[in-house]
């Protein structure tokens, strides 16, 4: 069992014709997610995959056409707003964007429009969803992880198949891993998360993989100490930056004092969430 | 990516808010000339992208144009905070009777632009921010509907503006939302924004920061960018689409991935090491870009030994083998380099380098160790 994907999920892929677009879809099949529509303007009617997969030239069309439920955006950057706008408009209620280098401002706008329809976003600038053993959507390596008990819920990419590989080793599995972006804007934030593994009877435990700027990680704290009744493992990237420096995501900066790794660190511990000194130190900690 | 004052000033002007006359110099002849052409007393101010310019000595007045020259060269032979001064804004000067403060950014929390308005303008605002918070009135703003005339009122009627200034004030705070908003800024801010004594509000300071992101929306405003204040590897980082600070340590890192960057700087620190960068060489990298990534960490020379952190996802460990011996045939170095390949073709990877002479590790923890060992010259193969 988990949380947002599994084996009824029906995907669309909005950019399906572009290099990563196609190769990741490929990577998503051969996972076993149930990919059923790509999209690309001017390209409607062709076919990817040896025929496997059809192309169409709207969001819209796609879904009356094949009953997706889920959508997946490739886009470059420029044009992903509108992609993000366009699934929404057609009625898509979950939309996953793993495009990175959205403009803020443009995220402003999205995160306000989609809060009014109440459509889900996870992302931007994100891996995707893992839910080992039924689906993948985004950029996950499969084989990283298997299925098990863990809900994992991560600001990073690569940092999250770090954790996923380390409790491979040590035999543990995930329900759901949930990659929200590294994006000072995005659509799904940690308590969004915190409350579906919260009320999902397949979750036991749940690792947060969290990293320094914005508040994002008290808030959870916080969420955790009112609302939680499972245990929580942490981990925050970023002790060791610098004031006022971007670390490569967005996100990711120390501003004006606030957003520091140790503050985050302290809002944790001071309600029993236990942080990890290092990400492999993450599965003894769950034992 | 920040703007000068003089460039911000410029675009708060072409909407409609209303500045100081003056211009742009980079010798103190043409600061007399333009102090000649302004007639009456200037204030010259040196065009760096750092704080506390006045403080600094970086902002003087000057009664005619011949004190205008000699203040002008005084300046332009400043540094401030390690920062050459190469120009400096002329400004007629004004008669000030009021400081205020007023500013747009992004608040992230909650997800909205905020303007801000403040009756203690002029000095640090970030201090009136924390020390007396209630002197600062915010109103967040609709990005679908912009700023709202009513909004721009409660912020002059918050801070006790005259309500004779409240039409022009409204006037300003319209033009700095769509400034903020045509230019994808993440900072437009004011300070001080002045009353002067003939009535005038008049912005006497101006700062903007531009969203990097949404740079291929303005190419005007992306040729602004002011190489000085960038190191020359971030500046040459840059150039090769890599994510890259430079920190004081001593060794060096490459991985790929901002997250898993950090994580790997913090676990230098852990094992009690410094780590001399962060790079993340991204997703996908090629050969060429990790020969271009390791060329920069050597360029260091406090670095005493790099540390390559290499989670395959998209990247693929081979492709980063190969573009290790790439370099490393190009650069010669005694610098002891530990190795760590997991994910996509890590084996091919591991085989590429098996003659490359370099320290392998299998976790994380262990290339920490390895490589905080091997900066300080214990390391053993």
């Amino acid at each position: 069992m988990s949380i947002l994907i599994d084996k009824n999920t029906r995907l669309l892929v909005q950019g399906i014709t572009g290099n990563e677009g196609l190769f990741h879809t490929q990577q998503m099949v051969a996972y076993g997610t149930n990919v059923v529509a790509g999209v690309r303007p001017g390209k409607g009617g062709e076919w990817v995959l040896e025929g496997k997969i059809p192309v169409f030239d709207s969001a819209k069309i796609a879904i009356e056409a094949t009953g997706a439920n889920t959508g997946v955006i490739f886009v470059p950057a420029r044009f992903a707003s509108d992609a993000i706008f366009e699934e929404a408009d057609a009625g898509l209620p979950l939309i996953v964007c793993i495009t990175e280098g959205i403009p803020v401002q443009d995220m402003m706008r999205v995160r306000n429009y989609l809060d009014q329809k109440g459509v889900r976003l996870v992302g931007p600038n994100c891996p995707g969803l893992l839910t080992p053993g039924e689906a993948k959507v985004g950029i996950i390596p499969g084989d990283i992880a298997i299925p098990g008990n863990v809900g994992v819920v991560s600001r990073s990419g690569t940092l999250t198949y770090e954790v996923l590989y380390a409790l491979k080793e040590f035999g543990m599995g995930a329900t759901t891993c949930v990659g929200i972006g590294g994006d000072p804007i995005n659509g799904t934030n940690f308590i969004d998360v915190l409350g579906m593994f919260e009320a999902d009877p397949y979750t036991e435990k749940i690792v947060l993989i969290g990293e320094i700027g914005g508040t994002d990680e008290e808030k959870a704290a916080e969420f955790i100490a009112d609302q939680m009744t499972k245990p929580v493992v942490a981990f925050i990237a970023g002790q060791t930056a610098p004031p006022g420096k971007r670390m490569g995501h967005a996100g990711a900066i120390v501003e004006g004092g606030s957003g520091l790794a140790a503050d985050k660190i302290r809002a944790f511990e001071a309600v029993g969430v236990r942080v990890a000194s290092h990400p492999e130190k993450i599965p003894n900690l769950l034992r | 990516m920040k703007l000068q004052e003089y460039q911000s000033k410029q675009i708060f002007s072409k909407y409609g808010i209303p500045i100081p006359k003056g211009r742009v110099a980079a010798t103190a002849n043409e600061a007399k000339h333009i102090a000649e052409e302004l007639g009456g007393r200037v204030v010259i101010k040196s065009q760096v992208l750092v704080g506390g310019r006045g403080k600094a000595g970086g902002i003087l007045l000057a009664k005619n144009p011949q004190q205008a020259e000699q203040v002008a060269a005084q300046i332009l032979a400043m540094e401030i905070k390690g920062l050459p001064v190469r120009k400096v804004l002329v400004d007629q000067a004004a008669d000030i009777e009021t400081e205020i403060y007023l500013g747009i950014t992004n608040d992230r929390a909650a997800r909205k632009p905020v303007m801000m308005a403040s009756a203690a303008g002029g000095v640090d605002i970030e201090q009136v921010a924390s020390e007396t918070p209630e002197k600062i009135v915010k109103v967040h703003i609709d990005p679908l509907l912009g700023l709202r005339d009513y909004q721009a009122r409660d912020l002059a009627a918050g801070i006790d503006l005259p309500r004779d200034q409240w039409r022009t004030f409204e006037q300003i705070a319209r033009g700095l939302w769509q400034a903020y908003k045509g230019n994808d800024a993440s900072l437009a801010e004011i300070n001080p924004l002045v009353i002067t004594s003939d009535h005038h509000l008049v912005a006497l300071d101006g700062k903007m920061v531009l969203d990097d992101n949404a740079l291929f929306r303005h190419p005007d405003l992306a040729e602004m960018r002011d190489l000085d204040i960038e190191a020359e590897a971030e500046v040459e980082a840059r150039r090769h689409d890599l994510s890259f600070i430079k920190l004081d340590g001593q060794i060096g890192c490459m991985v790929n991935g901002a997250g898993l960057a950090m994580a790997t700087m913090d676990i230098i620190k852990h094992f009690g090491g410094e780590p001399a960068n962060f790079l993340d060489i991204g997703g996908g990298a090629s050969s060429e870009k990790v020969a271009a990534a390791l060329r920069i960490i050597l360029s260091d020379s406090n670095v005493k030994a790099v540390l390559f952190n290499i989670f395959g996802g998209i990247t693929r460990c081979d492709e980063v083998a190969r573009g290790i011996v790439t370099a490393l045939g190009e650069v010669k170095t005694q610098v002891p380099m530990v190795v760590r390949l997991v994910g996509t073709n890590a084996e091919e990877g591991r085989q590429i380098l098996a003659n490359a002479n370099m320290i392998t590790a299998k976790t994380l923890a262990d290339a920490a160790q390895k490589a905080v060992a091997a900066s300080r010259g214990g390391s053993s193969l």
